[in-house]
């Protein structure tokens, strides 16, 4: 009975609920939605590494994973790298930050090829002059580009020489030497990829160039690379996840307090109703409670809607740009925080009408 | 609960004894009740008449344990409101008294049947007694169980708030202006149906009125005036 008490409470304000719901669920949404752009970006990246071939990556010792820096090692470590035993092939690889969350990798194509089985073209080809491009197919789906196109990028006019499948280096693809020119580092690297005659021997290659190369670089296995792209290898991403979800649930709490609170202050006749037939304050505590737990779950699910729609807008309108992901493992903790807010935010309205004098209540206009 | 039969007032289901009631308000006490004595026997139908301040609503508050006694004894069913904490009266007011009020008080957005199984929810009785479907045609609302209060007249949600007051079987039967917002016609027939629900039940009723016509109805009219029982 109390259960359809709440029901029928919600649904008599049902403009109310509505709109408490809704802020809810943007607020889910945006939870969701942050976390499945911060999982599908590091997913992207961490699928063009694996899509390379390589087994190993060597990078500056002092460096993370991910770099957006360009060009700290000098390219005469590949020549070294290649003469090593069980290597069948190294190539360097320059990157260049070319927008926010993009990059532009300087390769030299032909030898890359020989790593990683080459580009899978749907139009044009290799590069053949220095200022040749290559973009994926997602790139060139969003900017309607085809080859010949003359693309501008960090102040440079680059000829679109070839449209690739994705997943493989950066979203644009450019001749070495071409790229170190235009940005200063002639006979710079940022990372060399290396492929070996038997990916067993990873383990045993990578202890092997980190003591050969003890203090210039850093040798790193693929699967190693591939692991560390998920939030908690981001300290300082993982810590403005947590401040933005606490930010929410602040958030969800003053929405749900401020509904709970003007409810309580509408329906004081009805809960002195309540009191007179002997309803004890626990059980108008629980009735708000209720409440807003119904209030919590409605947004919440409203917010998976939204976070799904939302996704496929954004995959649809910018596939080169923003890459989101699905984070169904994260709905549950969405439905925590909105549960927490909400609980929270009901306790002080609930509390309120549970200390309510009946008789003031009963003559409330 | 401080439960005590007690062997003098066995036949009574209301004895109230130097009962005084003092609220404070604005630093000032008020005095709303000064000495009532009063007694009821179970199966009356009794009418508290008065001017506007002169204690009687606060007498329904005392006897139906919305407000606990300043001082002196009051006695409900062979139960002890005297020193009573605010939880024992909220247990008492499950059971023990049935609210019927000048403005109905049913929740807006129940049906008429919902508002009467949510006082047996609070109450905690799962089932409703045999006897109540008698009491619903003698309301004459068995067939208006499923609508909501604003799509029901004065008079029909005055009958289910008695119906709501009745399903818990209480001992007595609290009525503060019944009649105060109805027409003559409506005023009549609720009137007419607390006489019945007396009479063919034995429900004990404590009505307040400052309308001596409703409290002709009673069987026995107690005047109050100025916190006090007048005879």
């Amino acid at each position: 009975m109390i259960n359809k008490l709440v029901f029928e409470n919600l649904k008599h304000r049902w403009v109310r609920t509505l709109l408490g719901a809704l802020l809810v669920g943007v607020l889910v949404a945006s939870i969701t939605t942050l976390i499945g752009l911060s999982r599908g970006l590091l997913e992207e990246r961490a699928a063009r590494a694996k899509g390379t071939g390589a087994d190993i990556i060597l990078r500056p010792d002092t460096h993370g994973t991910i770099s957006f820096a360009s060009g700290p090692i000098s390219e005469k470590f590949v020549a070294l790298v290649r003469k090593q035993p069980h290597v069948t092939q190294a190539v360097g690889v320059l990157v260049q930050a070319v927008e926010l969350i993009t990059s532009m990798n300087g390769v030299d194509v032909p030898e890359f090829a020989k790593l990683s089985g080459g580009f899978h073209y749907l139009e044009g080809g290799s590069p053949k002059a220095p200022d040749d491009l290559l973009v994926d197919e997602s790139y060139a789906q969003q900017k309607h580009l085809h080859v010949g196109a003359t693309v501008q990028l960090f102040g440079h006019d680059w000829r679109l020489s070839g449209i690739v499948e994705g997943g493989m280096l950066a979203r644009f693809v450019v001749p070495l030497d071409t790229l170190q020119q235009a940005t200063a580092n002639t006979g710079k690297i940022s990372q060399i990829l290396v492929k070996l005659d038997d990916p067993a021997r990873t383990n045993e290659m990578v202890t092997y160039f980190d003591k050969l190369l003890a203090g210039d670089l850093k040798a790193i296995s693929m699967a190693d690379v591939v692991s560390q792209f998920t939030i908690s290898s981001f300290p300082q991403l993982e810590l403005f996840i947590n401040i933005i979800t606490t930010m929410w649930v602040v958030v969800i709490f003053l929405v749900v307090g401020l509904s709970m609170y003007t409810a309580v202050l509408e329906r004081t006749r009805e809960i002195g109703i309540l009191k007179a037939l002997g309803a004890k304050p626990w059980t108008i505590l629980d009735l708000l409670i209720r409440e807003a737990i119904l209030l919590a779950l409605v947004g919440w699910v409203i917010g998976i809607v939204l976070a799904l729609v939302t996704r496929t807008l954004i995959v649809s309108m910018f596939p080169a740009s923003l890459n989101v992901v699905n984070v169904p493992d994260w709905w549950p903790k969405a439905a925590a925080i909105a549960l927490s807010g909400a609980i929270l935010g009901a306790l002080y309205p609930g509390l309120k009408a549970a200390r309510q004098d009946a008789i003031e209540a009963l003559s409330y206009e | 609960m401080s439960s005590m039969p007690h062997a003098e007032i066995a036949p009574e289901i209301i004895r109230v004894k130097a009962l005084r009631k003092i609220y404070r308000t604005g630093g000032l006490d008020v005095e709303a009740l000064r000495g009532v004595d009063l007694s009821v026997r179970r199966g009356e139908f009794v009418a508290v008449i008065g001017p506007s301040g002169s204690g009687k609503s606060t007498l329904f508050n005392v006897l139906g344990g919305l407000t606990p006694p300043t001082s002196g004894d009051v006695w409900i069913d062979g139960i002890d409101l005297r020193g009573m904490k605010e939880s024992e009266r909220t247990e008492m007011r499950q059971r023990k008294v049935g609210f019927v009020f000048q403005k109905y008080n049913l929740l807006p957005t129940l049906t008429a049947r919902d508002n009467i199984y949510l006082a047996q929810a609070i109450a905690g009785i799962k089932t409703q007694p045999a006897a109540f479907d008698n009491v619903l045609k003698m309301l004459g609302i068995e067939n208006r169980m499923d609508h909501k209060p604003r799509a029901l007249s004065g008079g029909e949600q005055q009958r289910v708030a008695i119906a709501r007051a009745l399903v818990n079987q209480p001992a007595i039967l609290l009525a503060d202006e019944p009649t105060g917002n109805l027409d003559t016609a409506n005023s009549n027939a609720v009137l007419d149906l607390l006489r019945d629900l007396n009479k063919r039940i034995g429900q004990t009723i404590l009505m307040i009125t400052h309308n001596p016509e409703a409290a002709a109805f009673a069987d026995r009219i107690i005047s109050m005036r100025d916190g006090q029982v007048l005879n």
